[in-house]
């Protein structure tokens, strides 16, 4: 028999129970603990990315909100909701936004179709 | 997250934000004051704001900024609260306007107001409300503004320029080359409407355009038209730099509408953008938000210390905040502005609370927009 706890609805989960906690992402940092000049690097040019250039602060909050959908980072996901709107982005921008990472990821599968019907002829008759 | 860490990795911000706007937004719903929520008192919400847990008060992060007590520098800016009456109730406003408001300045405060805007060197003159246009003097502030040699500036919500008896506004504001502040927060319809109602978006456009047929917002007439966008949401403001020439693209390509200056401005905790908050239950998370991002520089110009602001009953504040909070000047200055004494009152101490954290987080923020550089 099943406990009833394990009937819960999934969104119910308590946070201890999953691998992705958002009270992690302000802790970012603490990553430069073990290898600061290493972190101090990756820091000081993540900076630069993303400093306003010839794209805009809503491009590129744009373009990470499309990419982290792409990596599937939670973290990420957050951050770059917020940078969006922040930058002027709005949620008609941010969901086509999405829709390009998933049009990429949908498209990079059906486009190995090719690779699949080359080998099909290789061994087809 | 820019603001607090310039190094910033993915946002030490996660705000659960703004959803995307939720359905339909009236256009015009009864105030806090109409439906004698508890919310419609400054006392309830200067309690609901006291309470709030900060990692530090306002007055220990100036003490730690060596800004303690902050002092006024001066007053460059006479702002004057005609009245709470409105045409719109915005979701955020922190005056809760509307149009059953009945409080307007009267004549004897009007009067005095004029008379401190002739016989004093203060060199501008802020028209604020409500819709400011909507008192039956606003005209006669303008006029005598202008005539005493002031900047005049009108806080206008746009939509006011459609209404059959404000259509002589453009051609009255240009004519006295008056300083247009309008608010519209962003450039596309949906978020626009979702803070200020259904279809205010379309008419802000076509009051943009009526403005800009005059001259404001045209390289070289030298009639100015600023935009405000206040975030809709529960984030901080961009950098208004950046959004100032993505609204300039934007609205010139999709409306073929120009303005001259973006002005960010952040929500402040108080009155309806207060009830927003208490609703969601976000003030805590968003009051947090603003204590984090505390930026010293930008509390080093906060805009109190060079305004001083006008309620409709002729009390004095540092602030339009400080006004719809209840919070008047300091005790031992002047307090109305029948006893108004520039010498008493311009290096007045500033009345603080932890909503002044709204001012100071991240680029800062004031009736000008940004006072940091971003």
């Amino acid at each position: 028999m099943l406990d009833s706890a394990d009937h819960r609805d999934p969104g119910s989960t308590t946070m201890d129970q999953t691998y992705y906690r958002p009270d992690d992402l302000p802790r970012f940092e603490e990553i430069g603990r073990e290898a600061s000049d290493l972190a101090a690097k990756f820091f000081d040019w993540y900076g630069a990315v993303f400093a306003e250039g010839a794209l805009t602060a809503r491009e590129k909050a744009l373009i990470a909100l499309a990419v982290s959908h792409a990596v599937q980072c939670p973290y990420c996901i957050d951050a770059y909701t917020s940078e969006s709107l922040r930058n002027g982005a709005d949620a008609e921008q941010m969901t086509e936004a999405v829709h390009v990472a998933a049009a990429i990821r949908g498209g990079a599968s059906l486009v190995h179709g090719v690779q699949m019907r080359n080998h099909l002829h290789r061994l087809g008759m | 997250m820019k603001d607090a860490s310039p190094a910033g990795p993915p946002a030490a911000e996660t705000t659960s934000g703004t959803a995307p706007a939720r359905g339909r937004v009236s256009r015009v719903l009864p105030t806090l004051n109409k439906r004698r929520l508890p919310l419609a008192s400054a006392t309830a919400q200067r309690g609901i704001l006291s309470r709030v847990p900060l990692p530090t008060s306002f007055e220990d992060a100036l003490e730690q900024a060596g800004l303690y007590p902050l002092r006024a520098t001066g007053i460059e800016v006479l702002q004057i609260n005609v009245g709470k009456k409105c045409n719109q109730t915005c979701r955020h406003c922190h005056v809760d306007a509307g149009p059953d408001r009945t409080e307007m300045m009267s004549d004897a405060v009007l009067d005095r107001c004029l008379e401190i805007v002739e016989n004093s060197s203060i060199p501008t003159v802020d028209v604020t409300g409500g819709a400011p246009e909507l008192h039956k003097r606003w005209r006669e502030i303008v006029q005598r503004g202008r005539a005493a040699g002031k900047h005049v500036m009108d806080r206008c919500n746009l939509t006011i320029l459609l209404l059959p008896n404000y259509r002589y506004l453009p051609g009255f504001l240009a004519e006295h080359r008056v300083e247009v502040v309008a608010s519209l927060p962003h450039y596309r319809p949906a978020l626009t409407n979702a803070q200020r109602g259904d279809g205010v978006f379309e008419e802000s456009i076509e009051a943009i355009q009526m403005l800009n047929a005059v001259g404001y917002g045209m390289e070289g007439s030298g009639l100015v038209l600023n935009l405000v966008t206040n975030p809709v949401g529960t984030f901080l403001p961009g950098s208004q730099s950046a959004l100032e020439r993505d609204w300039k693209q934007q609205l010139r390509r999709r409306y073929g509408v120009e303005f001259n200056h973006l002005y960010t401005i952040t929500n402040l905790p108080i009155s309806r953008y207060l009830e927003f908050l208490e609703a969601e239950g976000r003030t805590h998370e968003y009051l947090e938000r603003l204590a984090n991002a505390f930026n010293p520089t930008a509390a080093a110009g906060v805009m109190c210390r060079t305004t001083l602001s006008v309620g409709w009953d002729g009390t004095l504040y540092d602030c339009d905040f400080n006004q719809m909070l209840e919070l008047p000047l300091s005790p031992g200055v002047p307090r109305t502005i029948f006893d108004f004494d520039p010498a008493a009152l311009e290096g007045r101490e500033i009345v603080l609370g932890p909503h002044c954290f709204g001012c100071t987080a991240g680029s800062g923020s004031s009736c000008g927009g940004a006072t940091v550089a971003s």
